[in-house]
């Protein structure tokens, strides 16, 4: 007799994980210049991190992996965020390309990636979303044709963050030839594995975003060449390996400490003696990120045991981001402040970027309406 | 969970399940105790499971006994399960006697001080214990007062002869306000409360035990409103396939889910030594379970429509002991004013640590 609709099972940190948990707030005081900047992306920091072995640190042994467990991982990249540590360069391949590839790419893909990931060599981005389908992933119009040696790709991909600085992409696309659609809109789905940085019949364009940054890029692929060997998993399972993705895309705790830094700019301006309503107000949004936490941690143990928890991590991320941008709409009821980016007092500043960033939040990742109808099928409504 | 919690659960469920029919809960709304059900409960040996077994008890974890609390939740049992937990607790640990029949125990609100004056071999007791659940049909009620040295605990049989007010909380609970002035008490049934039991304790586990009884009328009534969204046709078809529909459904999920994780936190935090940061935890239990009962009973509803209205259909039982068990044992502004007040004394810096350390 189960009476819980979703299971969020209790889990307990390991004693590995509390003594990774120390390790790791040294050597973020080590490192402290490079913590809290705006500049993301940094290789040299990820390099120290790889050293460390802190890159695909789940990952077994043979590809350069350290084989520890989610909870450790879960504590490391806890405390990365928390800190607002740059971990840009290595974090869409740590968090989701790697392991990935572990569970569908070839042993080649395997030796020659994996190693390459975890130390620090290799930058990868996410190719999802494009013109005509962002949440309807289904509705991509990139088409993969095969020819001698390999396959021929043409279409284009927006929102594509980061793929400036990348070296790959985990292109999703679809074959062509894909004809059964009319019946399966998922027929034919593929993926590839692009070399972003030497193949001819790639260009990227900056897309800038509303606070000037540069993150997004529309990628032209015009006859796009990629060698038999770079096709990533099956043709024609793209949609499952992308919905496995999906999975560690959604649940981790990136989706609740993007503005950290702004509740704890929050706490820091109410001082030690706060008036009741005001610390009623911050002591539900700490009530929030305690639970939220709590859900996620509670997922990285169903990913331990090899689960594929996608509702689960739907909950957490729809969850995650309504407390996100909730965040600046209650510092602006406590604190009242003109927002600046560039103010030299960090909260005022912080609710700037809290406020700019707010929107992005329920979008990337999975639309909260998306969210909702895969929480919908989770309760049997579709 | 271990094997045992979930037989337990299971076996607790059923029971339940069987016991509290909806006749049981309007016949418990008319003032009639369920003694039935009551009876079924306590052959369990659960209301009393706690004690260790030189006490009559079975040394059970509270963890495996805040999980039955989930479960009556569920099922809207009407009886002070939770109180004579309590009870037995706060009167075992200062050596009183204890009964299998319903107890109460107080006070349960923040405000409410009880003192106790030496009178030759017994005592007097003086204050007011207000909303004491089903204190009128209580065998034994116990109560913690502040005596000349310190904390102490009483146990009344029946309200004592104290002058007694009749009150109900939203869902027809029984919440009877008693008030002593002078109110002569035995020596014998007075006597120093235990180590670690005080009011701020007793106010915690109270707090702990709303929290989970919460999660489980939410669970109930997340069940409920699904169901119903699949069998109600409206523009020929299930509303259930309507987007609107499904996406209320979907924010209320996640809201049950995330009162059921803060709750089994709180739970946890019942093992920490620190008390301390073990209120930390409860406060932001309380507080999450409480905000999540606000939007799950409001889509309940909506969901519903016009029927979910009707005392005659059941999510009603859900959503009004929702209503009113948020705000029993402290509503959510006084819970969060406690966690917040607890981060601002330890500084923004601390923050983090105090989050994730212990």
């Amino acid at each position: 007799m189960s009476f819980q609709a979703f299971r969020f099972d209790p889990v307990e940190l390991p004693p590995a994980a509390r003594t990774l948990r120390k390790e790791v707030r040294a050597f973020l005081d080590e490192n402290s210049a490079s913590l809290g900047n705006r500049r993301d992306h940094d290789q040299t920091f990820s390099r120290k991190m790889a050293e460390r072995g802190w890159i695909g640190m789940t990952w077994p042994k043979q590809y350069g992996g350290s084989e520890r467990t989610a909870f450790e991982r879960y504590v490391l990249i806890e405390e990365l965020l928390a800190a607002g540590a740059p971990v840009g360069f290595h974090w869409t391949a740590d968090r989701q390309s790697g392991p990935n590839i572990l569970r569908y790419g070839t042993d080649e893909q395997k030796d020659y990636f994996l190693p390459r990931i975890t130390r620090g060599d290799l930058s990868f981005c996410i190719g999802m979303s494009e013109p005509d389908s962002g949440s309807d992933l289904a509705g991509t119009r990139t088409r993969a044709v095969k020819v001698d040696g390999g396959f021929r790709i043409n279409g284009s991909k927006l929102w594509t963050s980061n793929a400036h600085r990348a070296d790959y992409m985990i292109l999703f696309c679809k074959m062509a030839e894909a004809g059964q659609e009319e019946v399966d809109r998922h027929a034919g789905a593929t993926q590839f594995l692009v070399d972003l940085k030497n193949s001819p019949g790639i260009e990227i364009r900056p897309v800038i975003n509303l606070l000037g940054e540069h993150h997004f890029n529309q990628i032209f692929l015009t006859d796009l060449f990629v060698p038999d060997n770079r096709l990533f998993g099956e043709i024609g399972n793209g949609w499952r390996q992308v919905s496995s993705e999906l999975a560690f895309e959604r649940s981790g705790p990136d989706r609740f400490l993007v503005l950290f830094k702004l509740l704890v700019e929050m706490v820091r301006v109410a001082g030690p003696n706060p008036d009741r309503a005001t610390a009623a107000a911050l002591g539900r949004l700490v009530a929030q990120l305690a639970t939220l936490r709590r859900m996620s941690l509670s997922i990285a143990g169903m990913l331990q045991e090899g689960l594929q928890p996608l509702t689960e991590a739907a909950v957490t991320k729809d969850l995650g981001t309504r407390y996100e941008q909730d965040l600046p709409v209650v510092a602006r009821q406590l604190f009242p402040t003109e927002p600046e980016l560039e103010a030299v007092d960090t909260y005022v500043s912080m609710l700037a970027r809290g406020t700019m960033n707010a929107p992005r939040l329920s979008i990337q990742g999975g639309t909260r309406e998306i969210l909702r109808g895969i929480i919908a099928r989770g309760l049997g409504l579709r | 969970m271990r094997d045992e919690t979930r037989m337990l659960l299971e076996s607790m469920g059923r029971l339940f399940e069987d016991h509290c029919t909806k006749q049981v809960a309007d016949n418990a709304e008319t003032g009639m105790f369920p003694a039935a059900l009551w009876q079924a409960v306590s052959e369990t040996g659960v209301p009393l499971a706690a004690l260790p077994e030189s006490a009559g008890g079975a040394d059970a974890e509270w963890s495996d006994l805040y999980a039955v609390l989930r479960v009556a939740g569920r099922f809207a049992a009407p009886i002070p399960l939770a109180e004579t937990m309590l009870a037995a607790w706060v009167a075992t640990a200062a050596g009183l006697e204890v009964t299998e029949q319903p107890m109460s125990v107080g006070p349960v609100r923040a405000g409410d001080r009880l003192t106790l004056q030496r009178d030759g071999n017994g005592w007097r007791l003086s204050g007011v214990a207000g909303r004491l659940p089903w204190a009128a049909q209580a065998v034994r009620i116990v109560l913690l007062a502040d005596g000349p040295d310190g904390a102490m605990a009483v146990a009344l049989d029946g309200t004592g002869g104290a002058e007694l007010s009749a009150g109900r909380n939203v869902a027809g609970e029984p919440r009877d306000t008693l008030s002593f002035s002078g109110l002569r008490i035995a020596g014998d049934a007075v006597a120093p409360a235990g180590d670690g039991v005080d009011r701020a304790a007793l106010y915690r586990r109270g707090a702990l035990a709303r929290a989970m009884m919460m999660a489980g009328a939410m669970d109930r009534a997340l069940d409920t409103a699904v169901t119903y969204a699949g069998e109600r046709k409206q523009f020929g078809r299930p509303i259930a396939k309507f987007q609107a529909v499904q996406q209320n459904l979907a924010v209320m999920a996640g809201q049950v889910a995330a009162a059921g994780a803060a709750a089994d936190a709180g739970v946890e935090a019942l093992s920490l030594d620190d008390p301390a940061m073990q209120e930390f935890l409860i406060a932001i239990a309380k507080t999450r379970v409480g905000d999540a009962a606000t939007m799950a009973s409001e889509i309940a509803h909506q969901v519903h429509g016009a029927i979910g209205f009707t005392k005659e259909y059941s999510l009603q039982l859900s959503t009004r002991r929702l209503w009113s068990w948020r705000d029993e044992f402290g509503g959510e502004m006084e819970w969060a004013a406690k966690v917040g007040t607890f981060v601002c004394a330890r500084g923004a810096d601390a923050l983090w640590p105090t989050l994730t350390d212990g």
